[in-house]
């Protein structure tokens, strides 16, 4: 079911752990499936410079914010906000179509972060 | 660990993907077997030599029938029927259709109900839910947090109106193996046709018509390593069916159809090297060490359905807690075991399993859900084998979940 670049993501992800002291922390749980996605921020000027996930997900969910977070490390804030997750399913290759929504998972979790960064500014 | 090696073909794709060409421990069991080579090679002939049609009067068509007539005999023999008794079919989905759908037409002068529960194989509910649109009344029974039914409720359900009960033997996923010969008994004193889906526990457990008080018995052969796409229905003398594939007059006119000669010799084989209490006695035993090792060794994880002889031999079913079912899957995968999950990431509709839901599983139990079944070619190498390699999954994923760390709760 799933393609070969997604199989190595999942198993060797570049991003996921904690950042211990994150200057913001975004959280969102999916409502089709019931998974949890978290995505950790450091923020330099306005600008990502470390980001990490941890999820209760699936394999998608696991590859998909791993793309993520590699597309938006270095990028401004507000480039990262506008992040859709189609560019996310397009750096995959083959998403089985069921499993875009946990993509989404991801976008919004940094969504969530963003605006915890900006609130706590 | 047996090697598979695969012949070429060229358009079928019969190849297993190039990692597990290695080795492969196969652990979905419940899903499917690799047919026996002792039955492959009861079915040859009849391909390409004893071919016939078991209809045709000639002698490769006398043939075809006495070697169906001997299979048939053979299942009968393995649960305690008489041949007349058997109904060769396409399968568990068929048997279950045409018990339920036979069952219901041939009665409705009598009663318009059907008592089963929230736990039956898709079929069997697909088969009700269609019958309810055509009128009939079907209750869902439920069952307890170990997957039985309860008597008390299935004798409160039936009334004047039920036909019908149909209740799951060994379930299949959670495996648990549900008392026939009580639930037997309430319908023999009530005066109900009793069938049971016997798919899974086909012998895994005893099975046995008479002691049982079972009117009808679905059979397949996928499932004991016999050949897919063929199966039996066991149904009781007197037993009133309305046939449901209509053409010709084969199978006493239960079932038209040519008969799949070479399918159903090789189920009756597989039946044969099936039987016996050692298979049963060996998958137990990893069964149970497999069971035991996993919650020695992984923390905050638990067994779903009964344990002991009340569990199917060849079942094992974990909740993770922290983690995702399809996750754990994919990874045992990459090191070439395969398994089965409930989660609802691994569902097309994103629902989680209907049977663990009736089981009573909170979310997080039924997400992180993991279904392993042996064989009786499984050997304990490859079970210390799952030994040695799930827990590190389990620990590398519990690392990537924001779950089960600090006191942090999270509500589903
Ligand atoms: C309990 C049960 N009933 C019915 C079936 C359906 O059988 P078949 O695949 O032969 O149609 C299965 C297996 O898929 C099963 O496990
Ligand atoms: S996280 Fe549940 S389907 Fe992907």
């Amino acid at each position: 079911m799933y393609s070969d670049e997604i199989l190595e993501r999942f198993k060797n992800p570049k991003f996921s752990g904690k950042i211990k002291d994150a200057d913001a922390v975004g959280e969102e749980g999916n409502f089709k499936c019931g998974d949890i996605m978290k995505i950790y921020l450091k923020v330099k000027g306005d600008k990502i410079k470390d980001v990490k996930f941890e999820t209760y997900g699936c394999v998608a969910a696991i590859a998909s914010t791993d793309i993520m977070c590699e597309l938006v490390k270095g990028k401004t804030l507000k480039e990262a906000y506008k992040m859709s997750n189609r560019e996310i399913v397009d750096g995959l290759g083959d998403v089985p179509s069921v499993k875009v929504h946990c993509s989404i998972l991801g976008t919004r979790a940094l969504r969530k972060a963003i605006e915890d960064y900006r609130q706590k500014k | 660990m047996f090697v598979i090696t695969a012949r070429a073909v060229p358009w079928v794709a019969a190849v297993m993907p190039e990692v597990k060409m290695k080795s492969k421990v196969y652990l979905d069991n419940a899903a499917t077997t690799q047919v026996d080579e002792g039955v492959l090679e009861v079915m040859k002939p009849f391909f390409s030599e004893s071919y016939g049609n078991a209809s045709s009067l000639h002698s490769l068509g006398g043939a075809a029938k006495k070697s169906l007539e001997k299979a048939r005999k053979v299942i009968a023999d393995s649960i305690g029927a008489k041949s007349e008794e058997i109904v060769f079919t396409s399968g568990g989905t068929e048997g279950n259709n045409l018990a339920l759908k036979g069952v219901a037409f041939a009665n409705k002068d009598e009663g318009n109900q059907i008592v089963t529960t929230k736990v039956e194989h898709k079929c069997v509910l697909e088969s009700c839910k269609w019958l309810e649109k055509q009128g009939f009344n079907v209750t869902y029974l439920d069952v307890n947090e170990e997957g039985f039914v309860k008597l008390a409720e299935l004798e409160k359900a039936i009334n004047e109106k039920t036909i019908l009960v149909s209740v799951i033997h060994g379930n299949n996923e959670v495996g648990t193996i549900n008392d026939l010969m009580k639930i037997g008994e309430v319908c023999r004193k009530k005066g109900i046709y009793f069938h049971t889906d016997a798919c899974q526990s086909f012998t895994k457990t005893e099975l046995n018509v008479k002691k049982m008080n079972l009117d009808l018995v679905t059979l397949n052969g996928h499932k004991i390593h016999g050949p897919k796409g063929v199966g039996a229905l066991y149904v009781g003398e007197g037993v009133k069916l309305d046939s449901w594939q209509h053409g010709g007059f084969q199978e006493n006119g239960l079932r038209a159809g040519t008969e799949n000669v070479p399918g159903i010799v090789g189920f009756a084989e597989a039946v044969k090297l099936a039987m016996g209490s050692k298979h049963i006695v060996k998958m137990r035993k990893l069964r149970d060490k497999l069971i035991k090792g996993v919650l020695e060794k992984i923390p905050d994880v638990k067994i779903n359905g009964p344990t002991g002889e009340k569990r199917l031999c060849n079942n094992i079913h974990f909740s993770f807690r922290f983690i995702e079912g399809e996750a754990i899957g994919a990874s045992l995968g990459d090191k070439g075991i395969s398994s089965s999950t409930g989660s609802a990431c691994s569902e097309r509709d994103l629902k989680p399993s209907y049977v663990l839901k009736a089981l009573g599983l909170s979310h997080e139990n039924m997400n992180g859900s993991l279904r392993l079944s042996l064989s009786r070619f499984t050997t304990e190498k490859e079970i210390d084998h799952v030994l040695k390699v799930l827990p590190r999954i389990v620990k590398r994923l519990r690392e990537i979940s924001p779950c089960g760390k600090e006191e942090e709760e999270h509500v589903f």
